[in-house]
């Protein structure tokens, strides 16, 4: 029966230039199950589309073609224009006539034989197709939120004010993150804990938000809408409903941490209150470095008026039901051992940003007075080095780690408030401060405050008669220089957080060389991973600042929230079905499979499909021996047909 | 232990006493050194810097020699060290280079032998605890600054035997010879290497850096295993008297080898006072 529409579209001279449309539609019009071929300028155009509803209502079409560009441009196009008329959208094909054929040919004549052939096998496929319609699943709208810094606090306090469910997780004792360390944020000058400490205290008072302290994830299950995970909760020694934050059991402890220790802030001893500003505070004991695992020591036990050091308790494990997943791990800095001409991690007075800020925040230990670490003396002379790992493929990463130019301009800045009779030099390749205000802050730090911004990399840091000695190059003057500093202070590279490679096969989401996230598109889709159901906020994905990891938490809590707002989830019902009579359980799709989406029913004896999982890839389709696999609307049948009719046309 | 030995040309002149006392060591250690037959320059300095392919082709020459008797090699020079292990790498890894050495000298790649410096010699082949045995007379109270110079340990991806900026290998030789390493930030600053002939304005100021350091580091002695360095250190020091003795002539010392009175005479800065002040001689 006649009842196939074929549309040609000619994309302006895109594909009209190449082909011959106006006789590669008589011809097709003459093809067997063809009723009617159409060409048409631009056939996505609102006439062209008024064109496709009017002919399928006209000629009582059933089965419709578009000759065009790519599916993944407008195959959803014409697919809901087919179904503004009643027909199902998996009725409606796309002949790609432009990437696969125009664009790539000079040859009139050929192109468009071509052409007539690509139609031909799409005709083939059309005709077997089934319609079919959206595979529904229920969803769980609970979110999971792995890790507590200032993005997954902000993506948290997003999810749950939409009316949702969320479980934070979070890897140290308290949740903060690294903007819990800082000093002042830039711009502003505005005190980091106290901003962050609002939000801190909106979560832990939020009734839909519950927070993991000291967990990690240890293993994920399930699919969007329907995950399961399994939380370890490693054991803090303190119980946790005793405890009241008093802080007696820290005086006591015999183990205290140097304070520019890379621990979270308010870590000084091995039993200890993290983030002393924040409320519920409780005692937290770190056994990697406690006495009593090595030597008995049980000072903080026995000097606790609440009784609530247990030094028994154990990990534990907890099973959570989530619909969908934020991953917010953050970053971590460059390693130090692998700064050797630096001198980092030799020369105490050689120090990183994020040991700066401790150095002049109120939560340091020396009070807003800036005091180097080897002997306490004010610095005169002050270094800050930039691009410190970053951008340097040889020795370290070759990406630009984005906030430290800013970080580093502040830095400088709150160094000159606190010593204004102090020089601080900054060592820069270039300033890159691009952001509202961002540049006239720099700006305005080298003009008020007397910053010296030297244009070159540094060689070389040594100790000289307790100077720290760096040699550099100004690349402007063309000149070597020397500096006899005090203190110097490195931008060291940001990498993705500890862990983060580990976390990334446990969730089985990508990450790239260096082990941030990837998301699915760099500019269109920029919170999700290619896992459903996973997004991803802050630095876990790439390097960015306080304001930009707030906007990407949101953008991740909006898609979370989206996803939550219906009941069922659609899928794309592409997917493979199995011919139970031909399958023989032998498994071989269950291993081929990516996407977890086989497996097998032990009752039935057969290999089944989890459509929820199945992406359509067709991996499963060419390894199954049998046959017994099969795609919706791309079976064995269709495919070699195409290949038939695209071989015999003439 | 057998190995093969490329002096290279400095050995033969004006770092004799390199040669007579890395001899004279490893004799003591019952390592044989037999010399390459025919060797020649390995091109270092004025060769690499001038043509891509005598870079490659004066040192493959030795390696083709080397190959042919097959015992690992052992290079003192840090220079013909860095060289030689630069173009085996460049045969490792290009197919292109290799063609092209096999036209130019008939020779057929086969990356069958190692080249070690004295340092990995004697570290990883002889062994810290043979020499600790043979140590005759400890040099206690001898405080050395151990300088290994600029190509003994870069580029790291090809020399790849020590950390580059801070390499700890003849540190730990000196302490098991008894001798004092000590602590400071010059290992492997350059010397000025070949500028000592056309600008030895900058030659001093570089050695005169390298020595204030380990002087007020309290070094008594500079020790190196790079016959350029050697040259620079011990001639091109401004106003001051630092002697500078190569790790061969140290061992020698504290093995109480006869021959040392041969060999550490040789220099133009006397180590003798500090020596015998030290009650080492």
């Amino acid at each position: 029966m006649k009842n196939i529409g074929v549309f040609i579209c000619h994309c302006g001279i895109n594909i009209a230039g190449t082909v011959d449309v106006k006789r590669l539609a008589e011809e097709v019009t003459e093809f067997d199950d063809v009723k009617m071929a159409i060409d048409y300028v631009y056939m996505c155009s609102d006439p062209g589309q008024n064109l496709i509803k009017e002919k399928i209502k006209e000629q009582e079409l059933n089965k419709v073609i578009i000759a065009c560009c790519s599916p993944s441009l407008h195959e959803v196009t014409f697919r809901n224009t087919v179904q503004s008329v009643g027909l199902n959208p998996y009725q409606c094909e796309i002949a790609n006539i432009r990437e696969q054929c125009s664009w790539v040919h000079a040859d009139k004549q050929k192109a468009t034989q071509k052409a007539k052939e690509i139609i031909a096998a799409v005709i083939e496929k059309i005709k077997l197709n089934e319609s079919l319609s959206p595979i529904k699943v229920p969803v769980i709208k609970r979110a999971l939120i792995i890790g507590g810094g200032v993005s997954g606090i902000h993506a948290a306090l997003s999810i749950a004010y939409n009316g949702y469910e969320v479980v934070l997780v979070e890897r140290e004792a308290s949740i903060g993150g690294h903007m819990a360390e800082l000093s002042e944020t830039y711009l502003t000058q505005e005190c980091s804990p106290c901003l962050l400490s609002s939000k801190i205290v909106e979560v832990q008072n939020h009734p839909l938000i519950t927070i993991l302290t000291n967990s990690e994830i240890e293993e994920l299950d399930g699919y969007v809408g329907n995950f399961k995970v399994k939380i370890k909760t490693k054991a803090t020694f303190v119980d946790q409903e005793k405890c009241d934050g008093c802080g007696i059991c820290v005086e006591k402890c015999p183990v205290s941490i140097p304070w520019q220790s890379e621990e979270i802030s308010g870590k000084t001893r091995a039993i200890y209150i993290p983030y002393p500003q924040t409320i519920g505070n409780k005692a937290v004991i770190d056994k990697k470095i406690c006495k009593y695992f090595t030597e008995g020591c049980t000072k903080c036990k026995e000097a606790c008026p609440k009784n609530a050091i247990n030094f028994k308790q154990t990990d534990k494990i907890r099973e959570e039901a989530v619909g969908s997943i934020i991953v917010a791990t953050g970053y971590s800095l460059y390693p130090k051992e692998k700064l050797g001409e630096y001198g980092y991690g030799r020369y105490k007075d050689v120090i990183d940003g994020l040991q700066f800020e401790r150095l002049i925040s109120v939560w340091g230990q020396q009070n807003r007075e800036i005091r180097r670490p080897s002997d306490g003396k004010i610095p005169r002379e002050v270094v800050f080095i930039q691009c410190v790992g970053s951008r340097d493929p040889e020795h370290g990463v070759p990406y630009c780690s984005k906030i430290c130019c800013m970080y580093v301009a502040k830095h400088a800045k709150l160094y000159k408030q606190a010593v204004p009779e102090g020089q601080a030099y900054i060592f820069y390749i270039d300033v890159r401060a691009g952001g509202k205000g961002y540049d006239e802050f720099v700006q305005n730090a080298i003009e008020e405050d007397g910053l010296y911004y030297i244009r070159g990399k540094v060689s070389k840091i040594f100790q000289e008669n307790g100077k720290i000695i760096v040699w550099g190059v100004d690349t402007l003057a063309g000149r070597q220089i020397e500096i006899a500093a005090d203190l110097v202070v490195l931008a060291t590279a940001i990498i993705p957080s500890k862990g983060a490679k580990e976390l990334a096969n446990k969730l089985k989401i990508s990450s790239d060389e260096y082990g941030f996230f990837s998301e699915v598109h760099p500019k269109l889709r920029p919170v999700e991973s290619p896992t459903p159901g996973i997004y991803l906020a802050g630095c876990a994905q790439a390097p960015r600042d306080i304001p930009e990891s707030v906007s990407h938490a949101l953008g991740a809590a909006s898609k979370v929230a989206g996803l939550f707002s219906e009941d069922l989830l659609s899928h794309e019902p592409i997917v493979v079905w199995v011919d139970e009579d031909l399958c023989k359980a032998c498994g071989i799709c269950v291993e081929v499979c990516p996407y977890k989406a086989r497996e097998i029913d032990k009752w039935k004896k057969i290999a089944k499909v989890i459509e929820v999982l199945c992406q359509g890839c067709g991996a499963c389709v060419t390894a199954c021996p049998n046959s017994a696999t099969q795609q919706r609307n791309l079976t064995s049948k269709q495919v070699f047909n195409m290949i038939d009719a695209a071989i015999s046309i003439k | 232990m057998i190995y093969s030995y490329y002096p290279g040309c400095s050995l033969h002149g004006s770092a004799k006493e390199y040669n007579h006392s890395t001899k004279a060591v490893c004799e003591k250690l019952g390592v044989e050194l037999r010399e390459l037959p025919d060797w020649i320059c390995c091109g270092a300095s004025s060769g690499h810097s001038l043509n891509k392919i005598l870079e490659i082709v004066l040192p493959a020459q030795n390696l083709k020699i080397a190959e042919k008797i097959g015992h690992d090699l052992v290079v003192p020079c840090a220079a013909c060290y860095n060289r030689l292990k630069v173009a085996k790498n460049e045969l490792r890894e290009k197919e292109e280079i290799r063609k092209q050495i096999k036209d130019l000298i008939n020779f057929d790649f086969q990356n069958n032998i190692e080249i070690l410096n004295l340092i990995e010699l004697i570290k990883n082949r002889i062994g810290l605890e043979t020499i600790r045995s043979k140590v005759v007379k400890p040099l206690k109270g001898l405080k050395v600054a151990c300088y290994y110079g600029c190509l003994l340990v870069r580029p790291p991806t090809i020399m790849d035997f020590d950390n580059p900026e801070h390499p700890m290998s003849l540190d730990e030789i000196m302490r098991v010879i008894g001798a004092e390493p000590i602590n400071w930030s010059f290992k492997t600053e350059c010397c000025g290497g070949s500028l000592s002939l056309s600008r030895d304005d900058i030659v001093k100021s570089l050695v005169g850096n390298i020595i204030r350091m380990a002087e007020e580091a309290g070094a008594h002695i500079i020790v190196t295993l790079c016959p350029l360095c050697m040259e620079n250190l011990d001639i091109r020091q401004p106003n001051y008297n630092f002697p500078i003795l190569y790790l061969t002539e140290l061992l020698a010392l504290a093995f109480n080898l006869k021959e040392s009175e041969n060999f550490i005479t040789k220099h133009i800065v006397n180590p003798l006072p500090v020596l015998e002040s030290l009650e080492l001689l």
